[in-house]
């Protein structure tokens, strides 16, 4: 604990001892950046490679013969198409089909999970996964976990030469390398890469065996929050809330065709009633015209100046080479190349409805 | 001869007889990280102290940059809508915002001088 009342990460000490600069994030004290800076600490991960300390995000191990069922009512997700090893991107809904939070969910087992939480919602879902699991034969165990992330074109062949096979993984698969750890091929900046959990004991040595390789260098929470954005993923708590759906959070792609008529999940009927409906806005990239970043909270209008929806993400894309923002707009106005205009300080900012991502992901799918 | 005076804001204040050119300090440009962009006054724009006379954007955040004192802002650096980084790179030099005309150089009184401005932030 900080002064703040803010939690302290594990690795704390390293990351003071490399210049870190903190900040507050989601109850935690997070390096925002280091001595290299935001810009040239983002545009090194699309080059190189980059080292994310991510242990404010929550682990949960769901296991028991109940363990897909538990699942399968928290969130619209099949998990018998869940092969072993295998990962998801999935939403746990509230009644409404409003997005509680967005999750990365692994099979390790016939009747074993691991579910990959933010930082800000883990209380939220560990008792929510914890009371839906109420007359279920599931534990939902919250693990105590150093977290780190390495993303970018070099993160393969760094985690080779580190020691650590894992050579096997595909964007989207995961394994325990060892007891205690686990590890995917995934991230959140739109480059290849891997996020691997592992006790505290073993963090210090891992970081220092990564880090031994010239390539790799420490990233802040502002070049995480630029790389994803540049990306096109979504900021829970900005850019999906409880108060948005997975319609028009333009995130149907993430619910089983199977599932999206109906199933068992929280929020099922929602969901289909909202698909049936269609969006009264939708989810969409926004590329400001000229330099000035537009920021999450700006209103958007149309040329008349009616309010047609809102920014939830802004900032600048240093490899987009140009602000880049994503925000919700009227279904009417979500096509690409749309113009519409900014709220920036009473200036009106030409903004233009842009597809995600504003750079191509380059993920590892085998 | 010019004198150049500091705020508590992180700003400061090169004055030359009743015109003074403005810019923020070395600390603050650590703090705010690398600038993406500066929304630049217009010439002829008449401040009050406390007044926002530049908003400077960092990959993360938009900043606030108040007039020090009242006057009226005669001219923008330019340079840096195509360079908005000289702010990070030069920021008591190339990197200064914008000049201004003082309504009242007593007010100049209130402000710290270089030694106190070292105290601040030490």
């Amino acid at each position: 604990m900080t002064d703040d009342g803010l939690k302290s990460l594990p690795l704390e000490d390293l990351h003071k001892s490399a210049g870190a600069r903190f900040g507050a994030f989601a109850g935690w004290s997070m390096p925002l950046t280091y001595p290299p800076g935001v810009l040239k600490e983002h545009l090194h991960t699309r080059q190189h490679a980059g080292l994310f300390d991510i242990s404010h995000m929550k682990l949960f191990e769901i296991e028991g013969p109940d363990a897909g069922r538990l699942l399968e009512t928290a969130c619209p997700l099949d998990t018998s198409a869940l092969s072993r090893g295998q990962s998801k991107y999935t939403l746990l809904l509230n009644a409404d089909a409003g997005i509680i939070d967005d999750l990365i969910v692994t099979r390790l087992g016939d009747h074993r999970f691991m579910v990959v939480a933010n930082a800000g919602n883990a209380d939220k879902d560990g008792a929510r996964l914890k009371a839906l699991a109420a007359g279920l034969n599931a534990a939902v165990t919250p693990l105590d976990r150093v977290f780190l992330a390495i993303q970018g074109p070099d993160a393969a062949d760094i985690v080779a030469r580190s020691g650590i096979d894992a050579a096997g993984l595909t964007f989207m698969t995961g394994f325990e390398p060892q007891p205690g750890w686990f590890m995917t091929r995934s991230g959140y900046t739109g480059e290849d890469g891997f996020e691997i959990a592992v006790p505290l004991s073993d963090a210090a040595d891992l970081a220092e065996r990564l880090l031994a390789d010239d390539r790799l260098m420490w990233i802040g929470l502002a070049a995480r929050d630029s790389l994803r954005l540049e990306a096109g993923l979504c900021l829970h708590g900005n850019d999906i809330t409880e108060e948005t759906d997975p319609v028009e959070a333009a995130l149907v792609w993430a619910i089983p065709k199977s599932l999206r008529e109906g199933g068992r999940f929280e929020g099922a009927s929602a969901f289909s009633a909202a698909l049936d409906k269609g969006p009264a806005q939708r989810r969409v990239g926004l590329k400001p015209d000229g330099r000035q970043p537009v920021r999450g909270g700006a209103t958007l209008t149309d040329e008349a100046g009616n309010p047609v929806g809102r920014v939830t993400s802004g900032g600048f894309g240093p490899s987009a080479g140009h602000p880049v923002a994503i925000g919700y707009v009227s279904t009417s106005l979500a096509s690409a190349g749309t113009r519409i205009f900014a709220d920036v300080r009473g200036t009106k900012v030409p903004v233009d409805v842009h597809s995600l991502p504003f750079t191509p992901h380059r993920y590892r799918k085998g | 001869m010019s004198k150049t005076y500091f705020t508590q804001d992180h700003e400061w204040i090169r004055v030359e007889g009743d015109t003074a050119t403005v810019g923020i300090t070395n600390y603050a440009q650590e703090q705010l990280g690398d600038l993406v962009f500066v929304e630049l006054p217009e010439a002829g724009k008449v401040v009050k102290t406390g007044d926002t006379a530049v908003v400077v954007e960092s990959v993360k955040a938009a900043s606030d940059v108040y007039a020090p004192v009242d006057g009226e802002i005669v001219e923008a650096n330019a340079a840096l809508s195509s360079d908005p980084a000289l702010v990070n790179s030069a920021p008591a030099g190339d990197g200064w915002l914008w000049k201004m005309k003082l309504a009242d150089t007593s007010q100049l009184d209130g402000l710290l001088d270089a030694a106190a401005y070292e105290k601040l932030i030490a």
